[in-house]
């Protein structure tokens, strides 16, 4: 058999496992009691319209003043972290290791829970969240933004400190700008990570109004004993993160060619 | 500060180590206003570390580097201020590849000269059409060719109205077919009275436009004078050896020093 022929077969085989498979799910499953366990329309009905209006609204804020937090916490870590003074670098270093190698659920305890117990003076319930989505992120979007600011080629401050401008102009005018471009992609997906990181808020406990998709299908889990309120949850979810993932993608496509000037060779 | 008979770009005693290896070797340099100067050596010997020493890319170890009258050597010298009338050419181009060209002619203007925007895109607009590239303002960098782009960054420079021009190799990163109309600018640019510090491999260009040739070797001028005694009669075995290589790259034979 020629080598061809071999990889021909060999997919064909592959084909086969599937449609077999296939055929044994659709014809030994029970899908009446699939569709209630998954699909129950009644459930549905029940989790309809505040799972939208109040959970996934809940979500997007939790994740946005979040990130908000953490974009702009990473910067100034990421600055400090290529600062030309010694002990910037080592505090921000300390900073990224630390937090990127904590569960983020620590981080939620630590901030809603440990901090009043510690010092008495509980945090306002969406100023934790803020801050320990921030704190988290930031670590991971500051090492993204330090790999964005390094992969600016040298040429281009060269270009700006010798037209006269101070090292703080061209790092605003010239270096972020089209780090910026560098790190979108990466940043597009840290935004995903967060929004999925913003379900530990329920460790904070909330109020019906607090609830965020998690914390709102889990409680429609007790109510309603069924698999749906999960369903439901879960592609609420993914209507943030797949088109959150596509942008992703799109950007990386478009910013990840050309856009350079000169032969490359400096 | 423009008093004409002092020299623009006053070099003395220049050194400059890269941790244990010493680049410059104490390098003397003076380029007289409206002069064009024209530095030649071999790949090492130090060409671009001298030049980027005289706007301070690279900081000197020691000796002193004035221009326009200004010691940038002095540690209380804004350098920053200095630079805007010190014109620098990259061998490549390194225009800002998120702007358009009209825009990378007017954004330091607009930041660091604080030209209004009108001011500083007639600024522009003028070197542009200098440089022979009216119908491209606002392309991007990454569409030009690399001759265009070159053209563009010098432009760039220009528009920031210097006293000097620093071109470190400036057509060396171009198709053969680009180099004609970089050197044509800058020949122009020289007809005009421009003071430039060149380095460069275009010994055509040195020995045509150029009133003082500087050959380097090893960190140090070996000889300089007018182009026709340093490219025409060298004097010295080692410009001779150089040269012979430059501009007869096939026969050179092999009892020449390996660079
Ligand atoms: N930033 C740096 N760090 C360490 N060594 C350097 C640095 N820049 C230059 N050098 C070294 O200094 C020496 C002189 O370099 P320079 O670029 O000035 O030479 P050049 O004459 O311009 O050569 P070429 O014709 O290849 O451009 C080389 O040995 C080079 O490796
Ligand atoms: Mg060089």
């Amino acid at each position: 058999m020629s080598k061809r022929q071999r990889a021909r077969l060999f997919r064909g085989i592959q084909y086969g496992i599937l449609v077999v498979a296939l055929l044994v799910l659709v014809l030994a499953a029970d899908w009446d009691a699939l569709g209630r366990a998954f699909f129950d329309p009644a459930v549905i009905a029940n989790q309809f319209p505040e799972v939208m209006t109040v959970a996934l609204v809940n979500t997007i804020t939790y994740t946005a003043m979040g990130f908000a937090f953490a974009l702009a916490f990473g910067l100034v870590i990421a600055l400090m972290r290529l600062s030309s003074v010694g002990p910037y670098r080592w505090i921000a270093t300390l900073y990224i290791e630390f937090f990127r190698g904590l569960p983020a659920l620590l981080v939620f305890l630590a901030l809603g829970v440990g901090v009043g117990y510690a010092f008495g003076l509980n945090l306002d319930r969406s100023l934790s969240i803020m801050l320990a989505l921030g704190l988290v992120g930031g670590a991971y979007i500051a090492e993204t933004i330090r790999a964005g600011i390094q992969a600016v080629p040298k040429g281009q401050v060269e270009a700006a400190r010798s037209l006269g401008m101070s090292p703080a102009r061209t790092m605003i005018t010239v270096v972020i700008p089209q780090a910026f471009r560098i790190i979108l992609p990466p940043l597009t997906n840290e935004l995903i990570l967060l929004t999925k990181d913003s379900s530990l808020a329920f460790i904070l406990g909330s109020t019906l109004a607090q609830h965020e998709l998690t914390q709102f299908a889990r409680n429609a889990l007790n109510t309603d004993r069924s698999l749906t309120p999960i369903v439901v949850a879960g592609f609420c979810y993914l209507m943030i993160t797949l088109p959150l993932s596509y942008l992703s993608r799109r950007l990386e496509r478009r910013f990840g060619k050309g856009a350079r000037t000169g032969p490359g060779r400096e | 500060m423009s008093d004409t008979t002092q020299p623009v770009v006053e070099i003395s005693g220049l050194h400059k180590s890269f941790g244990s290896l010493q680049v410059l070797r104490g390098v003397d340099l003076q380029v007289e206003r409206g002069q064009v100067v024209c530095v030649i050596g071999p790949s090492g010997s130090g060409k671009s570390t001298l030049l980027r020493c005289v706007n301070l890319l690279e900081e000197p170890t020691s000796g002193s580097v004035v221009v326009n009258g200004v010691e940038l050597t002095d540690p209380d010298c804004d350098i920053d201020a200095a630079r805007v009338r010190i014109g620098m050419v990259f061998q490549s181009f390194n225009l800002f590849a998120h702007l358009s060209v009209l825009e990378n002619l007017t954004v330091a203007q607009r930041k660091v000269l604080r030209r209004s925007k009108e001011q500083a895109e007639e600024v522009a607009r003028r070197n542009l059409a200098r440089v022979g590239l009216t119908d491209k303002e606002h392309a991007m960098p990454a569409q030009l060719s690399g001759g265009q782009q070159q053209r563009a960054a010098i432009a760039r420079a220009l528009s920031m109205d210097p006293e000097v021009m620093l071109f470190d190799e400036p057509t060396s990163a171009l198709d053969p077919e680009l180099v004609g109309d970089v050197l044509g600018v800058m020949r122009q640019l020289a007809e005009e009275g421009m003071t430039m510090l060149v380095v460069t491999h275009e010994m055509q260009f040195a020995r045509e436009v150029a009133d003082q040739v500087v050959f380097m070797d090893g960190g140090g001028i070996i000889e300089q004078g007018d182009p026709a005694s340093v490219i025409g009669a060298p004097s010295h075995e080692r410009t001779r050896t150089f040269l012979s290589r430059v501009l007869d790259p096939t026969h050179h034979g092999p009892s020449d020093p390996a660079v």
